[in-house]
């Protein structure tokens, strides 16, 4: 026994260290190359900007049978650390919702619209608009013990081999991570920098999209667009990358 | 809506060499992909960017399908005078838009 309960603080002690000294976990940015890191850092050249300066309009624009913009209810200050954030409990919810949701729950429950179609020109410019006002903030999930099984049924997908290729996420993303899969090497998949521009896209994403593009990737059937498993994954992510640095409009590859 | 991000300094010294930045939102759809019913989606790019020192041409520059959505464009002008920066783009499906930045030369 003794030796068990020595090699466990042994290894509490480590991750302590660990925890105090240099933090080890990269986000995708320090992985892209420097030309993709200036295009990121100039406000004139992230093509995520671009968005962020839509949403900035769409964030005053009344909508609705309500006929309420988002201006009219919620400074601008206040979204400071939103996206840092989220997925978060509502007050009376069961269940976490995430940037997106909130979004889209708030146009219906309160505007009284039309709900936004997923990744759609409405949403993503509202969502990187709102990411926007949380960047250089460290990720700081909530700390709410309703979150937890959410966070534990994020975990078990993380583990969980799927698709035709067998793999799970942790397999990639934490195994393998720094390592290469044909030319690219494969980032430690923090969510830090939501929504992104992705060069490959040439078109701005969410991390839902994201999530979905590993799961084609892998060739597993992508979960149906509103499904949980999304945000509890998000909420998975978002805890291992708390106190991270949020970029967003991240720029990746 | 259309969006332009421009990058300019708002002053210069005379006969400094100054970096402009434009960048635009625009899909730059080629004309060659087929889209989800199996149809050709049809070409919708930008053919035309051109930058203007107060009426005076100073670049012109002809875009093609190859280029990538949401194209960003940088180059570099010397500073003559002060007055007004415009930047044009024009292309298919009537696509024109005009940004102008201020600038004072000294």
């Amino acid at each position: 026994m003794l030796p068990v309960v020595f090699a466990a603080s042994f290894a509490l002690a480590q991750v302590g260290a660990d925890r105090a000294g240099a933090d080890k976990r990269r986000s995708g940015y320090q992985d892209m190359g420097a030309a993709l890191q200036k295009m990121q850092d100039d406000d004139s050249a992230n093509p995520g900007m671009l968005f962020v300066q839509l949403g900035q309009q769409l964030w005053s624009k009344p909508a609705g049978a309500a006929n309420k913009a988002c201006a009219d209810c919620h400074s601008i200050a206040d979204m400071k650390g939103v996206a840092a954030r989220y997925p978060a409990m509502l007050k009376d919810g069961d269940k976490p919702i995430d940037l997106e949701g909130r979004i889209s729950l708030c146009r219906t429950a309160n505007q009284q619209a039309e709900p936004f179609a997923p990744e759609s020109r409405d949403l993503l410019p509202l969502m990187a608009f709102v990411a926007n006002q949380s960047r250089g903030m460290p990720i700081a999930p909530p700390q709410d013990a309703r979150l937890t099984p959410f966070r534990e049924q994020g975990a078990a997908i993380w583990v969980r081999r799927q698709g035709q290729l067998n793999l799970s996420c942790a397999i990639c993303h934490d195994d393998n991570a720094g390592k290469k899969l044909a030319g690219v090497t494969i980032p430690e998949a923090h969510p830090t920098g939501y929504p992104i521009y992705r060069l490959e896209w040439q078109a701005l994403g969410s991390l839902k999209r994201r999530l979905r593009n590993c799961l084609v990737g892998v060739r597993a059937e992508a979960y149906a667009h509103e499904a949980l498993e999304y945000v509890a994954l998000e909420v998975f992510l978002m805890d291992r990358a708390k106190g991270m640095i949020f970029e967003s409009p991240g720029v990746r590859p | 809506m259309t969006q332009v991000l421009i990058n300019a300094p708002k002053t210069a010294k005379k006969g400094e060499v100054i970096e402009l930045k434009a960048l635009i939102l625009h899909p730059m759809e080629t004309g060659f992909r087929p889209g989800t019913n199996g149809r050709i989606i049809p070409r919708n790019i930008i053919e035309r960017f051109t930058a203007s020192w107060n009426g005076n041409e100073i670049l012109r520059m002809d875009l093609s399908p190859a280029i990538a959505a949401n194209p960003f464009v940088s180059f570099f002008a010397v500073a003559t005078e002060s007055g007004k920066i415009t930047f044009r783009w024009t292309g298919d499906e009537g696509f024109a838009v005009e940004e102008s930045v201020a600038i004072d030369v000294a």
